[in-house]
């Protein structure tokens, strides 16, 4: 399966949010995710099966389908409980 | 032999490849697999050609902006955007742009590790773009190749440890915990605003108690709000060009507004395609940089880009952005009325910069606090530029210039330096502050050891 982290411009944020995904992933021992970060402009619902998006960006990423909205994108605790959520809906824990 | 050192040269000397060889070494260091190594050293090496084509776009599209503009106000006008002049940048400095990137990223570490300033500053594009600056104002002043790198990464390194610091104290009353700082290329402004705020507003009257449209919100959407903000530009100067001149002289025979929408999208084209291509190369070096530093700098604070605050006061966010722009258009008709060069508004710094002042101005002064502190920001990184391009060199006016606050006080610092006495003043002066910082942190802690002893 593949997750993505999407932010304003695509540099920065998405890309610590990306570098968060892939450390808890290592964390869980979750293996086979690809881990991807993308601008709000380029990122379409066939780019990943998942996006994670800070809840600044709510509103803008709902035509992305399957979103995943953050409280704080710095929050690795947070982050921990909403990706671990994910993976077992997919069976990969 | 003589042919071999030719060749070594010729690598050195090509960003691409130069860029490439820093990731392989990252990613060697980190013990990645082979696979990993080669296709990150292959990402990069593309990645910064990618950069290299989106220059050609941004740049085929300034050319005639900047025609229209001369005939249509008979002055020049110039669109500040980090990702345009960057690209026009690393077309020549590209070379020392990486190396100084890779001293300054040692010198972060470093100095982290060193002082009471433990910021490691990982927003690799920020980085990136301020290495590119120092690059182009070092060259200006013909230091040889060596001490080029060096008191360029250190500047950087000095740079990349400060800004965080200042906002620092802010940043914490908004993120209300010292585990996380900001590095982005505007906390000079964003630190100013907060100040302001405190002394303009009332906290206790937060911009988040305000209910906004939600309409508002695809403007985060940065291609979107270039293409749009853009076109507006270009389609206003393109009026005052008139048709005749422009189907004579620029669009073949193509209608004027046609052409100028056509040109505006090109520019947002340009900038989406470099940031495609910054994105490939960070992808390599930034996780690489992040590994080194957690091993190297215990008690490290990361310095992450702007929108971490954002999801603290989305409205201010707004309300940032909008008066930072208001301030960006003020300037813009102070300065036609002074007749100097003309910064035209930027859409990316006003939002993404403004934003983040309204965040720190709320953060102290509530709505007035925004209000004012973004206002005053949007002014800065209007009549900022104006004061950075002539230590540019021949980049200076190129259409296009560096916008957010920290480059204009790194750029005026570095560049006004070297002015007064070339190589040995930018020399001391980097030095001087390097040995500011260490004084703090003996002082710091001579102080610390005193309050415990009374205690």
């Amino acid at each position: 399966m593949k997750m993505a982290a999407v932010c304003g411009s695509g540099l920065g944020s998405s890309f610590m949010v990306e570098m968060n995904i892939n450390s808890v992933l290592n964390e869980l021992g979750v293996t086979g995710v690809e881990v991807a970060h993308y601008d709000m402009g380029s990122a379409t619902p066939d780019l990943a099966d998942v996006f994670f998006v800070g809840g600044d960006l709510a509103d803008s990423a709902q035509h992305l389908g399957n979103v995943v909205i953050l409280d704080s994108i710095i929050d690795m605790d947070e982050l921990r409980e909403k990706v671990k959520a994910v993976c077992s809906k997919e069976g990969l824990l | 032999m003589n042919s071999v050192l030719n060749i070594l040269i010729d690598i050195a000397s090509t960003p691409a490849i130069l860029v490439a060889l820093i990731a392989v070494l990252g990613l060697g260091l980190q013990k990645k697999p082979i696979s990993d190594v080669v296709r990150g050293g292959i990402k990069t090496f593309v990645g910064f050609l990618v950069v290299t084509a989106g220059a050609g776009v941004i740049e085929g599209s300034l050319a005639p902006f900047g025609e229209m503009f001369q005939h249509a106000f008979n002055m020049q006008g110039v669109v500040p955007n980090n990702e345009a002049i960057v690209a026009l940048a690393l077309t020549k400095y590209g070379t020392y742009t990486a190396l100084i990137m890779l001293a300054g990223m040692a010198f972060n570490i470093l100095i982290a590790r060193i002082t009471k300033f433990k910021y490691i500053y990982l927003t690799g594009h920020a980085t990136l773009y301020m290495a590119c600056m120092i690059a182009v104002i070092m060259s200006v002043t013909k230091m040889s190749a060596v001490p080029l790198v060096l008191v360029g990464g250190l500047a950087l390194g000095l740079a990349n440890t400060i800004f965080p610091a200042i906002a620092q104290p802010f940043t914490k009353q908004i993120t209300k915990n010292d585990s996380v700082a900001l590095g982005h290329t505007g906390n000079f402004g964003y630190a100013l605003s907060g100040f302001i705020g405190k002394y303009v507003g009332n906290k206790e009257k937060s911009t988040e108690d305000i209910n906004f449209p939600k309409g508002l919100s695809f403007l985060r959407d940065s291609t979107v709000s270039i293409t749009l903000t853009m076109g507006i530009v270009y389609t206003i100067v393109a009026l005052f060009a008139g048709n005749e001149f422009i189907s004579e002289n620029l669009s073949n025979g193509t209608n004027y507004i046609i052409y100028a929408l056509q040109q505006a999208g090109m520019f947002a084209a340009g900038v989406f395609v470099i940031l495609a291509g910054v994105r490939l190369i960070l992808a390599e070096i930034v996780p690489a940089f992040k590994g080194i530093s957690e091993k190297l700098v215990p008690n490290s604070i990361p310095a992450l880009d702007c929108p971490i605050v954002f999801p603290y006061a989305p409205n201010a966010v707004l309300i940032g952005f909008l008066t930072s722009f208001v301030g960006g258009i003020v300037s813009l008709f102070i300065m036609i009325a002074t007749g100097t060069t003309v910064i035209i508004p930027g859409v990316v710094p006003h939002f993404f910069c403004g934003a983040t002042a309204g965040v720190f101005g709320n953060a102290t002064g509530g709505v007035r606090g925004a209000v004012v502190g973004s206002f005053i920001h949007g002014v800065i990184i209007s009549f900022m530029p104006i004061l950075l391009m002539p230590v540019m060199g021949d980049l200076g006016f190129q259409g296009s210039t560096f916008s957010d606050t920290d480059y204009g006080v790194t750029g005026i610092f570095l560049g006004k330096l070297a002015d007064m006495g070339g190589q040995i003043a930018i020399v001391s002066g980097v030095l001087a502050v390097l040995a500011l910082l260490l004084a703090l942190t003996i002082f710091g802690k001579k102080k610390a050891t005193e309050t415990k002893e009374v205690a």
